[in-house]
């Protein structure tokens, strides 16, 4: 989903003239020609690592004793190895608490900035968005820095204070730092989402609503939210894949940290600590993806229990 | 969250590109002259000398700055080589990029830096030329023993010693004297009282790092300690549990119980801060530790700090132990092995070249001649008081215990230790708890990996 796409969504309908079948062919062969650069490079980049990925897990190579067919076994070990599980149970924490309040702050946000009541609305998308900007590399080292306990700038405003704070890289505090990190980076990424869809809304309902004595909060609430369920939606899958897929944050604290993070803090951190540190691709592979397989299974759930109440809703 | 998918596809991508190379490095070394016996054939001098006057270009991996000086005295030596000293990372960086050019049986360089613990993690699988075959035997003289055991592992000869790792106590001579320390702890009791006293004046004497696995098993070492074991072929030892071990380990969780040591992780920023600002006494450390305090953060405390031995065990049988150094290895495949043999030799033993180790380059000296220059020992260091420190490097790589094994699967060690033993540093739990659970993790990985573990 490119943001500059949603933003700049064509709200020019679509021509219904009707063509002959020669110029359709001549355009059908443009059209192919034209996405063929894609298919390239999905083939090359995505489905091929894809497909060696999955032959790959399904052997074990050891440092001793070389590579042998195993079949399902890597599969079987990553159901009961509780490192993995760890991990997995950490991101579904993430993907509870922290993108229910992400997704209601950006819809907030955007609300807040479609209602025209807002001054300089121009400058409060920008600083929202601005974090989304910031490579999460940076993001990380960042927060890391305002986080640290003698150096940080939260721990010396509460030493001048007075007050105590918290340890926020121990290991009670590591999940609700990095879900912090995670809120702040995405929140104005998914309200340019939800802002352009509210955006192509058409007006004459909110002013027929208005006539009908509706407030602001009245009109957010049964007009534009039931409206952009589409968009609500797309956020919220997008989510869910990148919180299973969590990496960078935990991966770059583990320098901070080591102790508290460990080589297993979320599966794809895993994956990669088997990957490159333990020697353990074929291990690594199969994690990736059972976890690809659980991403799927949560979207497709979701989007089929919230499609099936909508059409529930509607009928 | 588009970026995050995107950057997560990445390293799904480039997780299954590394397993591509992986695979297809498995079946070229099966078939590759990389399973070559290198011993069966034996080259004689004339045989280098040869190979020496013809052009060649050999590369060699490795990341102390500095090196193409040594590359350009061996290019004037012999003008028909050329050498390209490449830094692809340091330590874990470079060994993860050669294990993939290895693997993938092309790209890997003729020579490469290696630290001695992650020596056998190459030569497990066959990644390194046993250097027996070019005579490399004849060095073994000009290395101190237990240096040279750190490459010749028994099975082969797998590098040429650059560099060594014995450890000191570099102290703050003005807390000390503060505390009334007034002379530096000779055994490990004296080193609680004084760590009780300097206390009292708000600093701690040291921090026993969660983070640094090598530091504790350096500490281990000094000990008497011989937790890992390796047959060069599948048989491995595992034994934290020793008495040696757990004698250091009560010792550590005495003087954490009662507040005098530190916990905090080493070479963080505020680690660096700590020793700057007189956070910490003593920094008991490596030969290349002063490179760390004199350049950067500690430059307003010179002249204040001195270099004391290692607080010892048995004040009778001094002991040291060594943390880190590396050597020159070949790597199998290289299409050059004499004159990559002759740059490896060259660098770590000609006088010049490793009196520029020494002086340029601010490594210990690995080979005899060079330690026992009489102006390496005689060196004066400012930042230390005008201390002539390299003279107590020397004296603890002469006790150095002999025989110190490592495993051949070192970086899982490196990383289990953040988990266990390290983690029960940080957290304030219990030590020996965390050895157990150090020593089990290990166990457990070198089985899969196919390890027979005594």
């Amino acid at each position: 989903m490119d943001v500059m796409a949603v933003l700049s969504a064509p709200s020019a309908s679509r021509a219904a003239k009707p063509r002959t079948s020669a110029s359709k062919r001549v355009q059908n062969r443009a059209a192919y020609l034209f996405v063929t650069p894609f298919f390239i490079a999905l083939i090359a980049l995505v489905l091929l690592p894809l497909g060696y990925s999955a032959y790959l897990s399904l052997y074990r190579e050891q440092i001793v004793g070389g590579v042998s067919f195993v079949g399902l076994e890597n599969y079987i070990t990553a159901f009961s190895d509780p490192k993995f599980l760890e991990g997995l149970g950490r991101v579904t924490t993430i993907l509870l608490v922290q993108v229910p309040i992400m997704l209601a702050l950006s819809l907030l946000f955007a609300l807040i900035i479609d209602s025209d009541r807002l001054r300089a609305s121009k400058f409060f998308r920008l600083a929202i968005f601005v974090p989304y900007a910031v490579p999460s590399v940076i993001a990380t080292l960042m927060w890391g820095y305002l986080y640290g306990g003698e150096y940080g700038p939260i721990a010396q405003l509460g030493a001048t204070l007075g007050l105590p704070t918290p340890d926020l890289l121990s290991q009670e505090w590591m999940l609700t730092s990095i879900m912090n990190i995670i809120t702040w980076e995405f929140v104005g990424y998914n309200m340019i989402i939800l802002y352009a869809s509210l955006r192509t809304l058409p007006t004459e309902v909110f002013e027929a609503a208005r006539m009908d004595g509706a407030g602001a909060f009245r009109v957010a609430w049964s007009i534009k939210i039931p409206a952009i369920r589409p968009a609500l939606l797309l956020t919220l899958i997008f989510s869910i894949i990148g919180t299973f897929q969590v990496f960078n944050e935990p991966s770059l604290m583990y320098k901070i940290a080591p102790n508290v993070i460990g080589a297993s803090y979320t599966p794809n951190l895993y994956a990669y600590n088997l990957a490159f540190v333990n020697q353990q691709v074929n291990y690594a592979a199969a994690l990736a993806f059972f976890l690809g397989i659980v991403i799927m299974v949560v979207s497709f759930t979701v989007q089929n229990t919230i499609e099936r109440r909508n059409q529930k809703a509607m009928g | 969250m588009k970026n995050s998918i995107s950057s997560r596809m990445r390293t799904l991508g480039a997780l299954a590109l590394a397993g591509t190379l992986a695979l297809t490095g498995c079946a070229a070394g099966a078939a590759g002259p990389g399973n070559g016996s290198a011993s069966e054939q034996k080259y004689t001098e004339e045989d280098i000398q040869a190979a020496l006057k013809k052009p060649t270009t050999i590369t060699y991996w490795q990341w102390t700055p500095g090196i193409e000086k040594q590359a350009k005295l061996f290019q004037e030596k012999y003008p028909e080589i050329t050498v390209n000293v490449v830094n692809v990372g340091q330590g874990p960086d470079e060994y993860a990029k050669l294990r993939t050019a290895i693997k993938a049986g092309k790209g890997a360089p003729d020579l490469a830096m290696i630290e001695y613990q992650f020596l056998d993690s190459f030569t497990v699988n066959g990644s390194l030329v046993d250097l027996t075959a070019f005579g490399a035997a004849e060095s073994k003289d000009k290395y101190p023993e237990w240096l040279w055991s750190q490459v010749d592992r028994g099975k082969g000869i797998y590098g040429f010693p650059s560099n060594a790792g014995p450890m000191a106590n570099l102290y703050r001579k003005d807390i000390y004297d503060a505390a009334g320390v007034t002379t530096p702890p000779a055994t490990w009791t004296e080193f609680a009282d004084a760590a009780a006293k300097i206390r009292e004046t708000g600093s701690y004497i040291m921090t026993l790092p969660g983070n640094n696995a090598g530091q504790t098993i350096g500490y281990f070492w000094q000990a008497g300690a011989k937790p890992f074991g390796f047959d060069g072929d599948k048989t491995i030892t595992v034994n934290l549990d020793s008495p040696e071990v757990q004698k250091v380990t009560d010792n550590f969780q005495d003087l954490l119980d009662k507040g005098l040591v530190d916990n905090s992780n080493d070479f963080t920023d505020s680690w660096f801060q700590g020793i700057a600002n007189g956070k910490y006494a003593s920094w008991l450390t490596a030969a290349w530790g002063p490179v760390f305090l004199d350049s950067g953060t500690a430059a307003n405390t010179a002249g204040s700090w001195r270099v004391a031995p290692l607080p010892q065990w048995d004040a009778s049988k001094p002991r040291s132990a060594n943390w880190g150094g590396n050597g020159t290895s070949i790597v199998k495949g290289s299409a050059n092995p004499l004159v990559a043999y002759a740059f490896a030799r060259f660098l770590n033993e000609d006088p010049v070249s490793t009196k520029m180790l020494a002086f340029e380059q601010s490594q210990f000296p690995a080979t005899i001649a060079q330690q026992e220059a009489p102006d390496f020992a005689s060196n004066t260091v400012p930042f230390f008081g005008d201390q002539e420190i390299n003279r107590v490097f020397l004296d603890s790589s002469a006790q150095i215990d002999t025989g110190f094994q490592w495993l051949p699967i070192m970086d899982f060690v490196f990383q289990s230790y953040n988990e266990t033993y390290g983690k029960a540093i940080a957290d304030g739990t219990n030590l020996r708890a965390g050895l157990t659970a150090w020593q089990k993790a290990i166990v457990e990985y070198a089985t899969t990996q196919g390890f027979t573990v005594k």
